[in-house]
Parts: C-alpha cells; sequence; structure tokens
C-alpha cells in the first residue's frame, strides 16, 4: 500500500491518465520514421557527392606534349597549395585505358599524361592558373555530367534535411496539441497546486518530463521500424549504385542515435513553452 | 497580518465592481467571521486574501508582503503559508486521502521520509487515519471537507482562510469542522471564515467583517 502511496505521489497531476500514452507515441513514432528516411537520404546524397568529388579530383588529368619534360612540371604542380597529389601516369596504363576504344595500337603515339588528386573544389582555381603557364599542356576539366549529378545530390540533401526541420515543426505541434489536451484535463488540478504554493517550473516539468518519456518511446518505435527498411533500401541500391554490397556501417548510425534525444528534446521543450504560456493566465 | 486600504476587485468579464471601498486589518493570530448574504464579495474577498486574485485598485498586504510589489516568483513561496479551505473541497479526485493530505510538503520539497509522520498526524487530527488509502469520491462530504482542513493545515500555515467550509454540511458535521478550525486558532494561526449562516458566529463568538454588495458595511 505504501509502494502505491509512493508511485502515485510522483504523478500528483494525474498525468500517467491525462496525457495520451498511446497516440502521441504513435504519432512520434511515424514522425520518427519519416525523419530516419530524411536522414538517410541527406546522408547517402551526401556520401555520393562527396564520392563523386573524390572520385573526380582523382581522375583530374593534365596533357603534356610527347616530348616535354614532366619533371618540372610534377615539382611545379605538386607545390601548389591544395594539391594532394601527382603522377605520371604510365605508358601502359594508357594503352590499357584506350584498348576498348583503339584496340591493340602498340606504335600509336601517345601524349603523357600526369594524374592530379585535389583536396577541394576552389584548389582547381591556383591550378588552372598555374597550367596556363605551361607551354602545350591541356587540363580535362570536371565533366558537366557529373556536375550535374553532384548539384542533384546536393538538392537531395538539401531536401532531406528540410524534410527533417518540418518533420521537427511537426513534431512540435504534435506535443503542443497533447500538451494542449492535458491542460484541459487537468486544468483545476494545475490550478489547485498552483494555488496551493507550486512553483510554474515544477508544473511546467512535470509535464515535460512526461511528454519526453512519451516522445522518447515514440522516437523508439518509429527507429524499430525504420532500421529494418532502410537496411532493406541499402541491400537494393547499394549494388545497383556503387557495385557493392551493403554494408552495416553504410547506414547512418551516429544520426540514427539522435532521433530518440531529439524527441525528448522537442516534446520536453514543447511542452514545457506551452504551459508555461498557460500558467502566466493565473494569477 | 492581512491589511487592506481603499481595495476593489473588477473582474475583467465583469459589469460592475466585485468589491470596492475595502478597507481592513486582521490582527496576527486573531479568528474571524466574514459574513455576507450570496453574491456579496466574501469569497473574492477571500480569493485577495489567498492571492488567487490580484486586486485591481488599493493596497493589499498579506504576511507583511505588499502584494502590488511582489515579483511573480515570489508568490509560490507565500502562497505556501497560507491555507486555504473551500466550500467545494477542491480535492484531488486521482490522489488518495494520504496523498491529497500530503499536497503541501511534497510541493515544499519535503521528503517522504519526512512527510510521513505529518500526514499521519494530521489525518489522525481529522479522523481520517483509517481511510488513507481511499480515493476522495469515497469519502463522505464532513469528511471530504476535514481532508480539505488537513490539506490546508498540513503545513502549518500562518493564516487560514475558510470559505464557507460548513456550506454543504449537516449541523454535526459542521460544528466538527468549525471546531477544527477552532483548534487551529488556538495553535496560534490566523483563522478568516466566511459564511452566509449567522447561526455559527452566535455560537461561536468572534470578531466579524460584514459584507454587502461588495463594500465592508461593519469590522468589529
Amino acid at each position: 500500500m505504501a509502494e502505491g502511496r509512493r508511485l502515485k505521489g510522483r504523478d500528483p497531476l494525474g498525468l500517467r491518465r491525462a496525457l495520451a500514452d498511446r497516440l502521441l507515441p504513435a504519432l512520434v513514432a511515424a514522425m520518427a520514421l519519416l525523419a530516419a528516411f530524411a536522414l538517410a537520404g541527406a546522408d547517402g546524397a551526401g556520401r555520393l557527392a562527396e564520392r563523386w568529388q573524390q572520385g573526380e579530383a582523382g581522375q583530374l588529368l593534365l596533357q603534356l606534349p610527347r616530348d616535354a619534360a614532366p619533371e618540372p612540371v610534377l615539382a611545379q604542380l605538386s607545390a601548389l597549395p591544395g594539391v594532394v597529389s601527382v603522377a605520371a601516369v604510365p605508358d601502359e596504363r594508357l594503352r590499357q585505358l584506350l584498348a576498348p576504344w583503339l584496340g591493340e595500337v602498340p606504335s600509336l603515339p601517345l601524349p603523357q599524361m600526369l594524374a592530379i588528386t585535389l583536396r577541394t573544389e576552389a584548389d582547381q582555381v591556383a591550378l588552372l592558373e598555374a597550367v596556363q603557364g605551361i607551354p602545350g599542356a591541356q587540363l580535362e576539366l570536371r565533366s558537366e555530367a557529373v556536375r550535374l549529378a553532384m548539384r542533384l545530390a546536393e538538392g537531395l540533401g538539401t531536401l532531406s534535411l528540410a524534410m527533417l526541420a518540418l518533420i521537427g515543426l511537426v513534431g512540435a505541434a504534435l506535443v503542443a496539441v497533447a500538451t494542449r489536451a492535458g491542460i484541459a484535463a487537468r486544468g483545476e488540478t494545475i490550478q489547485i497546486l498552483h494555488e496551493l504554493g507550486a512553483r510554474d517550473a515544477d508544473i511546467a516539468s512535470r509535464f515535460a518530463a512526461r511528454l519526453a518519456w512519451l516522445c522518447t518511446l515514440g522516437a523508439l518505435a518509429g527507429l524499430a521500424i525504420a532500421i529494418p527498411a532502410l537496411w532493406f533500401l541499402a541491400m537494393q541500391a547499394l549494388p545497383v549504385v556503387l557495385a557493392r554490397d551493403a554494408v552495416a556501417s553504410d547506414l547512418p548510425w551516429p544520426l540514427l542515435a539522435l532521433l530518440p534525444p531529439a524527441g525528448a528534446l522537442i516534446g520536453w521543450g514543447t511542452a514545457w513553452i506551452t504551459l508555461r504560456l498557460w500558467l502566466r493566465r493565473l494569477p | 497580518m492581512v491589511q487592506m486600504s481603499g481595495v476593489g476587485l473588477r473582474y475583467p468579464e465583469g459589469e460592475g465592481a466585485a468589491l470596492s471601498g475595502i478597507d481592513l486589518a486582521l490582527a496576527p493570530g486573531s479568528f474571524s467571521w466574514l459574513l455576507g448574504p450570496s453574491g456579496a464579495g466574501k469569497s473574492s474577498l477571500l480569493r485577495l486574501m489567498s492571492l488567487s486574485l490580484r486586486a485591481t485598485e488599493g493596497e493589499v498586504v498579506v504576511l507583511d508582503t505588499r502584494i502590488a510589489q511582489l515579483k511573480r516568483s515570489g508568490f509560490p513561496a507565500l502562497r505556501r503559508r497560507i491555507g486555504v479551505v473551500f466550500q467545494d473541497y477542491r480535492l484531488l479526485p486521482h490522489l488518495s486521502v494520504y496523498e491529497n493530505a500530503a499536497l503541501p510538503l511534497r510541493i515544499q520539497g519535503l521528503t517522504e521520509a519526512r512527510l510521513a509522520a505529518d500526514i499521519r498526524e494530521i489525518l489522525r487530527w481529522v479522523g481520517l487515519l483509517e481511510r488513507a488509502d481511499s480515493p476522495p469520491a469515497a469519502l463522505s462530504g464532513g469528511e471530504q471537507q476535514r481532508l480539505a482542513i488537513a490539506r490546508a493545515v498540513v503545513s502549518r500555515p500562518a493564516l487560514l482562510v475558510a470559505d464557507e467550509p460548513t456550506g454543504n454540511l449537516d449541523a454535526t458535521q459542521a460544528r466538527r469542522v468549525i471546531a477544527l478550525l477552532r483548534e487551529m486558532h488556538r495553535m496560534g494561526t490566523t483563522v478568516i471564515i466566511a459564511t452566509h449562516s449567522e447561526a455559527l458566529p452566535e455560537e461561536y463568538p468572534a470578531p466579524t467583517l460584514r459584507l454587502a454588495a461588495g463594500r465592508l458595511v461593519s469590522h468589529g
């Protein structure tokens, strides 16, 4: 009996009954599921753009006349800021690359090619300036198709983040509605506690803690559904996009792990603000 | 203890003034009756004293604190020094008798170990110890009012205001409730009881304040 008293004592507002413990977590679970997809989308788009960026940088080729001496150019370009590496492409490797188009033509004179790896996009400016000073040198610039693909990937990433923000706002609105329902159910109780000398912060904390708990439960439930779904998508998409099987590290675990605390924070903060605004109407 | 000078109260939605020109003083440790017909403004006056309403004019001093100058953050601590008993009890239906009586002490932040003895003592005092685990709905009207008194006095307030505490009770239960409130007064609490009954002040003589149409018509 004493235990029963203690347990009730932790809930003087009767919030366990006043605040729906099924509907809100279910709605938050749906929000968390969408948020997980949006996060995975943003992360995937980011990784794809990064891969294309790195791939492009690695494929930057500088063509030199056949009779030019490559050593001074290698030394000059290696000293440029942002250049990770500069290396001559061996003749055999060039012939291998051209074989599918030209066939085996050992007598074909080939120009000298230097493979340049850059750290960032901005470094191309310095490189272009340097190349202009090298007689007969031609730089293979980034292809327009890849540039468009990267822009698309970046756009998808931005869209995913916008979706995430929208999901957060809808989640906060849900919590605000649930809090108002709780206030409607326990308005008189809140007034009595207020008149007995309870501080606004204490009353708001009770609501906020309950809402944070319900949101955490909802976010965990949403994650429990999202993870198998994302894994299934990764297994389907990666063999096509990256020509390899999915591995566990393909899922954005750190970002997904942030969802329950983010849900709790949104629940706590929204309930706290809603309560404090309502309590200000009391004398 | 309580002082009012030129106090008026106008509800935002009301047409006229609920109270006007109230001047009164309650001495520390006094016991007073607040008399007047229904609608005279008794509840409004008590709500000003218990800080659940703010005067729209004049000056109110409660427990040596000028209410108009008190910041919002200062109200909870002051309210904890005031016990309030309502005609309709205002108990929390989802809590047990014990939990209802314990509320003021829990609000003060007392631990379970520190408050348990006080709760048992106060419930024994009002004759409800055996009903500690019952919900308020299982109590009779008189028992509910005694529980409301237990909740009001468990934190040993300096001021106790009771608004028609016997309004819903039969004569026997009403005497028992008044006896409890007079006992609180004997222990040093300033007590003011609002009633529309003329019989109670005759049975228990004490200084009276008489309200009519929102004005204090006699004080003494």
